[in-house]
């Protein structure tokens, strides 16, 4: 690890304002960052820690939606446990050390594409909100590592409606424990989401076949005829594209299954 | 009812107290003050000529004190290699010289480039950066079949080929096995991959380098399972150090498995720079450094076939095994595929001929050498799941055809050479069975069926032999140092004793059990005895830890120590009790005149030695310390059989291991908890190798496993609770304590029958094309052989 400089705002404002120093770098539970910054892979000049923002922190529920605090740990997330799918999803993050560390803001702005949070944010259609404004989870997303969030720009929130059933199915990669694949089904009265990580070369994805026919049908069975195009999907070590290809339609049955 | 003391009773680990409380002595917990830090620039690419090191950006940095590259251990020894092969047709292997910092080439990522000593850690690494390394990239040999093919890029240039032996064993065999399968009822055959593991210690390796320039004295504090061999080592074969200046020090350890047997670069390197900038060195490793750094276990490609008559008895066995020596030697590389692996071909059965053949293979990745078992699992798991093939191709339960092919008579002379002093294989299997309660497997597997999972049941036997060795033998077979051990019991003069001791203790509990063993002997409290390991300046000349030998070897030396000191003991106080010495005995730590009431106390006669004012000072000298060296007549040879059952979700290929159990014959137990500790870890090793860990090279030689992202260690909800039993006891007939040892036998039994429980499992589903998978049998394999 490099030195750098730490600063810990208190205000949006002032964190909006730390990181326009150059090199600067948003620090939020840092279960990314600090590894990679101990690698000597990234060495920002500066890290501004989001974590002493208290409009950032904390989980709260009105009107069928939940907010959820960008700097709020995943831990926090279970404990608040607004919703079964948002609970089992967060409480399967990594191990306590991770999710008494890490955060909803700070894994959506890595977009990782092993990622949970991702899938569950795709499949409810949350809101991203930050310092700027909101974004649409449809238009978020933009492929591996890659968000449509500009130089500088703090996630201090994330509102997801809270489904009728839901459900996150992740099948652990052996060795780091992150998704090799993870579906996340939300099932709402105008029709069934299905956003999937860890399997794609484009990042999390929605699939959108099988939210139609669980749309029209909300079982398992509904699925028996459809299968999940291998061409885009990771291969490595862990598993090859026609693996994870079969793992996204298994995973999906089981979701709706645990939905039900 | 357990006794609550001495041989046999589960008394807990005292060491625990300080390992629990962070209380420890790791050497990265020594600090010797003005020590500097070393960084060691490693290299990238897996193979290339070393054109330049530039290292004057580097050298002005503040802070720095010198840097090193290759150039400066010219003149200086090179990494010595432990263990001379001959191969089948006579001749010595091929031996490449191992230098300390790499000259001319680099031949695997992390051969280190150069050396950087600074004030800090964080400056020896920002002024490693700073150097300039050019190198002419060279195609790399990874795969062990292609680097022996003619036009192979060669790792040595001076060695003729990157094979470094072909061995053949017995070879005076090898035309009658042909015979026997030219005649053979059925035979069966098997490729399997034994994969390379990393060993994971949970400490990383670490040394310290210090000089006293008043004295002429070096002193290293190293992360080894043997000082005393690093000493030897070292200082006569790298350094030239005579060893009355030279003190290696190996506090508490971390974890060895094997990678912390050997010589190491680092070891050297921070001993011979300390003397010269005379300042103390330290070098710490990183995790991801150790992926790079530290020996690799395994890494055997194998075809074996075993030969069955119309009666189903086993005639022969052959194997053809390729096994990666990685880029250099490694102190005890040469022999894991041969005398550690091919004398176990045997196994647990009457199989009168057995011809192996191993071509060991120099390529450009991390030298390869002993782990956990160390050529031993690797035998166990060709023998054990060709029988299960063999079984299932003809058709009767895999039990039954191993228990008619069990050696029942002992000793028993294998057709590899070695001879099994005691055992009971039908005991062990009877065991088994009633622990894992076999009978009942029918049901857990309707069950299993009824929740869409398929259950299987994998069963294994396997023998090691360990304990070791005869060091006249190992002589034989190539070794460069002999095997015996070594203890001192220094008795003091109010009655504590401290055992100084050549094993090293690093997991394995030795505080805890060897104290029992003399308190057994002399019937007094085990708190009154503590061994002292680990130091080369207090220790007498022993071999250290590995092969399961500490309890049958240095244990056993402690005991004739001990049975030292007892004789004289009596003789001081037949003295004091004016008694004939053949009318005293020791009992409950009491010196009885026999027939009479006349007594006196342990205390009485350790005074009596060192304040000898009544005392037969004619006959004996005073003081009470005696030292033995001991030096077995045989390996020892524990056994047992394994169970293992399995469900593997069909959808997903993920296999769960639902129960293990483990029926051992180790001979007599000295802590029953400390075993059964040693054995739940093995298994769990056993595991990890079975289902998770795998290291991966890619063509280029990048190892792509090169971090915990990647390379999947077993955790505690990978295993079940293991049920384990070691109450099938054939002690060995050769050492005094009758202990056979039990480091290694989870991680060489329990591979197999996860395996063998695997593929019954897929039977069991109609999956009836996979009759193998090797290892790791990850969800994706699994899945894969399912669908393939």
């Amino acid at each position: 690890m490099y030195n750098f400089e730490f600063v810990k705002p208190s205000s949006v404002a002032d964190a909006v304002a730390a990181l326009g120093a150059e090199d600067a770098q948003a620090l939020g539970g840092g279960q990314t960052l600090i590894p990679t910054m101990k690698q000597r892979l990234a060495s920002p000049s500066k890290l501004v820690s989001l974590g002493g923002i208290a409009d950032m922190l904390g989980v709260s529920v009105s009107g069928g939606s939940v907010t959820i605090g960008g700097a709020t740990t995943h831990a926090d997330v279970e404990a608040a446990d607004a919703f079964a799918g948002l609970t089992g999803l967060a409480g399967g993050i990594g191990d306590p050390a991770v999710r008494n560390r890490g955060t909803i803001g700070g894994s959506l702005a890595n977009n990782d594409p092993a990622a949970c949070y991702p899938s569950i944010a795709l499949a409810t259609g949350a809101t991203i909100t930050t310092n700027k404004r909101d974004i649409a989870a449809d238009d978020y997303f933009q492929g591996m590592f890659t968000t449509a969030l500009e130089e500088g720009e703090i996630i201090t929130s994330v509102s997801m409606p809270i489904p009728e059933a839901s459900n996150y199915q992740k099948f652990e990669q052996p060795a780091s424990r992150f998704a090799l694949v993870g579906v996340f089904v939300a099932k709402y009265a105008d029709g069934v989401r299905v956003a999937v990580t860890g399997a794609s070369e484009n990042g999390v994805f929605r699939w959108t076949e099988a939210e139609a026919a669980l749309s029209a049908n909300f079982s398992a069975d509904a699925l028996a005829d459809l299968s999940v195009d291998a061409a885009d999907m990771i291969a490595d070590l862990h598993g090859s594209k026609a693996y994870r290809a079969n793992l996204v339609k298994v995973l999906t049955g089981r979701a709706v299954a645990a939905a039900n | 009812m357990p006794k609550d003391s001495g041989i046999g009773a589960p008394s807990k680990r005292r060491e625990d107290v300080r390992f629990l409380t962070g209380t420890g002595q790791y050497t990265d917990d020594i600090n010797v003050n003005g020590q500097a830090y070393v960084y060691f620039l490693r290299s990238t690419v897996a193979h290339g000529k070393l054109k330049s090191v530039d290292t004057s950006a580097a050298e002005g940095m503040p802070g720095v004190v010198r840097i090193f590259t290759g150039a400066d251990f010219e003149g200086v020894g090179g990494l010595p290699c432990g263990w001379q092969v001959t191969d089948r047709h006579g001749e010595p292997m091929q031996e490449p010289a191992h230098p300390v910092l790499a000259q001319g080439k680099v031949r695997h990522v992390g051969d280190p480039i150069a050396a950087v000593i600074a004030d800090s850690a964080a400056v020896a690494r920002d002024a490693a950066e700073a150097i300039n390394v050019e190198i002419d990239e060279l195609p790399a040999v990874i795969d062990m079949r292609e680097a022996v093919k003619d036009g192979a890029p060669k790792v040595h240039d001076d060695l003729t080929s990157n094979l470094c032996y072909d061995w053949g064993f017995v070879e005076e065999n090898k035309a009658a096995v042909g015979e026997a399968f030219a005649n053979a009822a059925h035979v069966t055959s098997l490729e399997l991959v034994n994969q390379r593991l990393v060993a994971n210690p949970m400490e990383p390796r670490v040394a310290i380098g210090d000089y006293n320039r008043a004295n002429d004295e070096s002193t290293l504090y190293t992360t080894s399972q043997n000082p005393h061999v690093i000493r030897l080592l070292m200082g006569a074969f790298v350094l030239g150090i005579p060893e009355h200046k030279l003190r290696v020090v190996a506090p508490d350890v971390g974890g060895g498995f094997g990678t912390k047997i050997f010589h190491y670069a680092e070891e050297a390197f921070c001993t011979f720079a300390a003397r010269q900038i005379n300042r103390a060195v330290k070098w710490t490793s990183s995790r991801s450094e150790s992926f790079i750094s530290d020996a690799q276990g395994r890494d055997h490609v194998t075809k074996i076939e075993l030969a069955l008559d119309a009666d189903n008895n086993f005639t022969a066995i052959r194997t053809d095994t390729y096994a990666n020596m990685g880029a250099y030697l490694s102190t005890f590389a040469p022999s894991v595929p041969t005398w550690l692996h091919g004398t176990l071909m045997a196994g647990n059965y009457r199989t009168p001929l057995v011809y192996v053949n191993v071509k060991a293979v120099f390529t450009n990745t991390v030298a390869v050498d002993a782990y956990r078992g160390a050529g031993r699992p690797e035998a166990t798991y060709q023998l054990e799941r060709v029988i299960d093939k063999a079984a299932r191709e003809l058709g009767v339960d895999p039990i039954a055809l191993r228990r008619q092919n069990f050696i029942s008579e002992f000793p028993y002379a294998t057709p590899v050479a070695v001879e099994y002093d005691t055992g009971d294989y039908v005991a062990t299997m009877d065991k088994l069975e009633e622990i894992a309660d076999l009978s009942g497997f029918e049901a857990r597997r309707k069950a299993s069926e009824a929740k869409g999972k398929l259950r299987g049941l994998g069963v294994n036997c396997y023998i090691e032999a360990c304990g070791i060795a005869p060091s006249n033998l190992v002589g034989q077979l190539g070794a460069r140092a002999g095997l015996y051990d070594a203890a001192t019991v220094r008795v003091n003069a109010t009655g504590s004793i401290s055992v100084m001791v050549g094993a090293h203790s690093h997991g394995q509990g030795h505080e805890t059990a060897f104290p029992q063993v003399v308190a057994e002997m002399l019937g007094i409290d085990e708190g009154m005895i503590d061994i002292v390991h680990g130091d080369s300046s207090k220790i007498p000349f022993g071999m250290g830890t590995y092969g399961s030998r500490s309890i049958a070897v240095c244990g056993s030396a402690m005991v004739r120590a001990t049975e030292k000191i007892i004789n004289k003991a009596k003789k001081i106080a037949s003295h004091l009790l004016e008694a004939s010495e053949a009318d005293i005995e020791l009992k409950d730590g009491q010196f009885n005149v026999v027939g009479t009431d006349k007594s006196c106390a342990w205390g009485d006669v350790t005074l009596a030695a060192y304040v000898p004012h009544n005392y037969p000072l004619e006959d004996i000298e005073p003081g009470l310390e005696e030292t033995a060296f001991y030096d077995p007549s045989n390996f020892t040879y524990p056994s047992g059989a394994y169970a293992c059952e399995v469900e593997v979700d069909p959808e997903t290929g993920k296999v769960t291991i639902e129960s293990f159990s483990a029926a051992d014959d180790f001979g007599n137990v000295i802590n029953p908890m400390i075993v059964s500790g040693q054995v739940h870890g093995g298994i769990g090793q056993g595991i990890g190798q079975a289902l998770l860990e795998n290291t991966v090279y890619d063509e280029n030689g990048q190892l792509v496993s090169g971090s915990y992202m990647d390379y999947a260690m077993p955790r505690a909800s990978d295993v079940p609770f293991f049920t384990v039993d070691h109450s099938c006891q054939t002690p060995c007939t050769h050492n005094p304590l009758g202990v056979k040892g039990c480091g290694e036998a989870g991680a060489i039994g329990s591979p197999p029958s996860v395996i063998n429980a695997v593929i019954d499992a897929l039977h069991s589903g109609g999956h009836t094309h996979v009759d193998h998978i090797d290892m790791p049998v990850s969800p994706s394999r699994v899945w894969s052989a399912i669908n393939g």
